[in-house]
């Protein structure tokens, strides 16, 4: 532990910590854009920059490590002067277009501005205009609104070790883009959208689906596979508009592809929300069919893919009608506990086997296997992960 | 009597560029011809040297009979024959190609010791820089120093980093001679520690480093293999622009050179050294000069600098302590350990010791490179190296210390040229960068030059440098196209100060420093631009407007024959006439008018 002094009043800290950490933790704030307490110090916004008593000129708090006696000041006339020029600097390069722009109510560089009523720009001047052209149906890329913090490129290198993307050219050109600047073909792991301050990287789906303040945030567990990720569903009119996750959980805040985009499912018209009970015969052809054609749809890569997913979709629901008849859960539990007993006491317990899924969680599988083992009767207990 | 003959030809970049290597050719098969180099009297060699710093003079060739030395300039390749027939035969030198006054004036008032053996000895031989003293310091070090006694020596000298910063070589070998742990495991030893060499000299106009490895690359190498011995290192890295071919490939042939005699790999000299040295060529980019920047260049990374602490030499490249040095400061410790600190502390000023090679540009008669005790007086470089200003104009200011420097107006002229001076008056050494201004200069254009190149070369990683710079530029820009508005001046020095304070690295907390200093010391000049719509230089093109003198014009008609745009009308013999509305403000009208009838303002 090391004692150090943060405007005047006396902290301390473990050894290693940055100084921004320190205060922070504190209760004494800092503005920063480019800094995650996840990813290695950057130091390239020059927000978090304070005055080290014994170092000449201004350094940032997010690099400098504490050491003892050290004399910190995070605020005066002078610092601020410097933070709002900074400030006014990103922004005479940003499109301010706040009113339309999706990350607006939940954007750090609008807090920032708002925060020192940066009304006024002293540096109006050439604007960095690029055109999009991003092709996937995940990930928007508004380069004009990227400030360059290279917190997307650090998460994608450290966090997902993909390095998909990095900074190219210099000067006032430096951009953020994919090798020799090609769409973005990647993991599309969303995570660089999660750590972008500004409104440069944002989600495709959610584009007009609502502000922040509009949201209810409620927290799950995902659906995909046995990690059992944290997932916070962001709910606007009860649908579910984005998903995003919390970083006190156990995957820090972290999701993969599926998490952060596969929710569509939820709200789609072809998922089964009651049970079905067969009417008629097992030998008819109808559902294979249009399985085949479903399957083959799905090669394309056509952008309105999900549209065209959910119509066909439909279509399989309304042939249900003839296939199954909605019933209730008590129902289908006797059908289904009447048809067990009757095969286990016809050919005896081991003529029944079953395969369970990492999609469910520890505890659904244990009580699956105990369900085979004690009530069936029988040790034919398998798992799709295992293959 | 026999007589023993030497031919020296320059074969720097400058000297190649101005022939040299057909010169060298063309004396080849005179000297054949003439049967000299078969002939028993006389003995006679040629070989190449590296720049010796007059290149405005170049083709140098020096003929030395029986140890007296003449010197030819401007040689051409068609000179060689009358040269090899009068000079090598009949010993007569031709005078007419002689170097006059302005050589011997050029050199006197300079003090050479990283380049007392440039321009002499044949740069891809290693037996004639041994020759001349060559390892002899490296042998020293390794037969009766300790490293610790070798650090001593380079602090007693009092020599200061090259580069720019000016860091005391010596206490930077110490620290890193002392770290016994790296970065991340504090209690480990460290296993590994590096020196680099730092050859990316970027500065426009400043080729003092390409000089030194071009004309003796030894002397790096050996303050290379030294630096290792003194703090530990077994690997060093020469990080060298790609844009300098021929010293790639002369560090390279000197490197192989080395490696054959022993003086790189295992056991060097017999001794429990191992060092051994990689080239690494940098891919363009002016940051890489800064070491944190540089560091990661050589890892494979985007070179953008990070922030320090922890310095290099705690946790440099992989992480592990690391000097780097740069050329010139390494070129320096073979000549400090070979005659000694106190030899070496004689030149200079109280803080600055030593010499400082200063390439010499823009409007002096003697351009190249020149090498000057620290403390000279900056009027003895332009008026007695440099020769005073070209074509009798008068001087308005010196800018030194490149992208990162500032301008010395004509005023201050009387100052002594080392760190801290130079630092008083708000500019630098830096690596060494020295243009000569004068009246036909504008200084809102000077400024903007350098902050053009400055923008273009940020690595675009911290905001006051990567848009900063970028608004500076605008508003010089619109400056001197007479668009300038009023509190243009206090925005630029407002911002300029936020930029300084607020950057990451050297290169923005120095960027402003061309504007600030001109501001500060021309800012008529500027507000001349914004409030008159003039520039007094008659340079910013939009601010300036040709015209006839009726008193002087005698109607001659050259200016009508080159202006391109037709707009300059009248008949023979009789006043001509330029319609603005079509000139395209060329000048070639105010260059070709014998009588001085055209105006420019």
């Amino acid at each position: 532990m090391v004692n150090l002094t943060i405007d005047g009043i006396k902290f301390t800290a473990p050894d290693g910590t940055s100084v921004l950490d320190a205060a922070r933790r504190h209760g004494i704030s800092i503005p920063t854009l480019c800094h995650h307490p996840k990813l290695t110090p950057y130091g390239g916004c020059r927000l978090c920059i304070v005055e080290i008593k014994g170092i000449p000129r201004p350094v940032t708090a997010c690099t400098t490590p504490v050491t003892e006696g050290m004399e910190v000041t995070t605020i005066n006339p002078y610092l601020e002067k410097l933070r709002r020029t900074t400030l006014e600097l990103i922004l005479s390069d940003h499109p301010n277009d706040c009113m339309v722009c999706e990350k607006a109510g939940d954007c750090t560089l609008q807090e920032l501005a708002y925060f020192y009523g940066l009304r006024e720009n002293r540096f109006l001047g050439e604007r960095r205009i690029y055109t999009k052209k991003d092709g996937n149906p995940l990930i928007e890329r508004d380069m004009e609104k990227c400030i360059l913090c290279n917190k997307c490129v650090r998460v994608c290198n450290e966090i997902q070790g993909v390095t998909a993307i990095d900074i190219a050219y210099r000067g006032f050109k430096s951009k953020v883009c994919p090798p020799y600047e090609r769409d973005l073909d990647c993991e599309f792991c969303g995570q660089c959208i999660r750590v972008c301050p500004t409104g440069a990287l944002t989600g495709k789906m959610w584009t007009l689906k609502g502000r922040q303040k509009d949201i209810k945030e409620i927290d799950t567990i995902c659906p995909y596979c046995g990690c059992g990720c944290n997932l916070t569903l962001n709910i606007r009119k009860n649908e579910i508009v984005r998903v995003t996750s919390r970083e006190d959980t156990i995957n820090e805040g972290w999701l993969c592809a599926k998490g952060t985009f596969g929710y569509t499912f939820v709200n789609n018209p072809a998922r089964l929300t009651k049970p079905l009970i067969r009417i008629a015969p097992k030998n008819s052809n109808e559902l294979r069919v249009t399985s085949y054609e479903l399957k083959n749809k799905k090669d394309s890569e056509d952008l309105s893919l999900i549209t065209r997913h959910s119509s066909l979709e439909k279509s399989l629901v309304t042939r249900h009608s003839s296939l199954f008849r909605e019933a209730t859960w008590d129902e289908v539990f006797d059908l289904i506990a009447k048809k067990f007993t009757k095969i286990k006491e016809q050919y005896g317990p081991d003529s029944i086997g079953s395969l369970s899924s990492a999609r469910c969680t520890n505890e659904e599988n244990y009580l699956f296997q105990k369900f085979m083992r004690a009530v069936i009767g029988t040790n034919n207990v398998d798992h799709c992960a295992r293959f | 009597m026999k007589s023993d003959i030497k031919i020296k030809v320059c074969m720097g970049t400058g000297g190649i560029a101005a022939g040299g290597a057909d010169v060298m050719n063309a004396f080849n098969k005179e000297l054949k011809e003439a049967g000299i180099d078969a002939s028993v009297e006389k003995f006679c060699s040629m070989h190449k040297v590296g720049c010796r710093g007059l290149c405005a003079k170049d083709v140098l060739v020096d003929v030395i009979i029986n140890g007296k030395k003449t010197i030819y300039q401007y040689t051409k390749p068609d000179m060689v024959s009358k040269i090899v027939n009068e000079h090598l035969i009949m010993g007569e030198p031709v005078a007419e190609w002689v170097a006059g006054e302005d050589y011997y004036n050029f050199h006197e008032k300079q003090t050479k010791v990283v380049l007392s053996d440039c321009g002499n000895i044949d740069p891809e031989d290693i037996n004639a820089y041994i020759a001349v003293g060559g390892y002899e310091a490296l042998k020293k070090v390794l037969t009766s120093l300790t490293p610790e006694e070798t650090i001593a020596i380079i602090k007693k000298s009092g020599l200061r980093g090259r580069g720019g910063a000016g860091f005391p070589t010596g206490l930077k070998w110490e620290i890193c001679r002392k770290v016994v742990s790296s970065g991340d495991s504090p209690r480990q030893e460290s296993d590994q520690k590096y020196i680099i060499c730092n050859a990316d000299e970027g500065d426009p106009g400043a080729f003092m480093d390409r000089a030194v490895i071009e004309g003796n690359p030894h002397s790096v190498i050996e303050g290379m293999i030294i630096g290792a011995y003194a703090i530990g290192a077994t690997k060093g890295y020469v990080y060298i622009r790609a844009e300098y071919p021929l010293a790639v490939e002369r560090l390279r042939k000197a490197l192989t050179q080395a490696r054959e005699k022993k003086l790189l790999g295992k056991n060097i000299l017999n001794a429990e050294l191992n060092f051994d040295i990689k080239v690494k060529l940098g891919a363009g980019a002016f940051v890489c000069g800064e070491e944190t920047a540089l560091i990661v260049s050589i890892e494979g990374q985007r070179g953008m600098p990070r922030a320090k602490p922890p310095f290099p030499v705690h946790s440099g490249l992989w992480g592990k302590p690391t000097v780097i040095n740069n050329v010139e400061t390494l070129a320096n410790i073979p000549y400090i350990i070979r005659k000694g600190a106190d030899w070496f502390s004689s030149f200079g000023t109280e803080k600055s010791k030593g010499t400082k090679v200063f390439a010499l540009t823009g409007k002096v008669k003697n351009t190249g490179l020149i090498e000057v005790p620290m403390g000279i007086l900056l009027k003895e470089i332009i008026y007695d190296i440099g020769g005073g200003i070209d074509k009798g104009r008068a001087l308005k200011a010196v800018q030194t210390g490149g992208p990162s420097g500032g301008c010395i107006p004509a005023e201050l002229v009387d100052i002594n040229v080392d760190y801290e001076s130079l630092a008083k008056v708000g500019s630098i050494v830096g690596s060494g960068g020295m243009v000569v201004l004068d009246e036909t200069d504008c200084m809102v254009s000077i400024a903007k030059f350098f902050l053009e190149f400055t923008q273009a070369e940020s690595c675009g990683k911290c905001v006051p440098c990567r848009i900063g710079t970028k608004r500076l530029l605008e508003i010089l820009d619109r400056i001197t196209r007479g668009k300038g508005k009023d509190g243009d001046l206090e925005l630029l020095e407002n911002l300029g100060n936020d930029i300084k304070a607020a950057s990451l690295c050297g290169l923005g907390q120095t960027a402003p420093n061309p504007v600030l200093s001109t501001l500060k010391y021309f800012r008529h000049e500027y507000e001349a631009h914004i409030k008159d719509l003039k520039c007094p230089a008659g340079v910013c093109n939009d601010l300036i407007e040709y015209s006839i003198l009726e008193e002087f014009c005698k109607g001659c008609g050259a200016c009508i024959r080159v202006c391109p745009s037709g707009a300059i009308t009248g008949e023979k013999k009789k006043l001509h006439k330029i319609t603005t509305a079509m000139c395209i403000k060329c000048g070639a009208c105010f260059d070709v008018c014998k009588f001085d009838a055209v105006k420019k303002g």
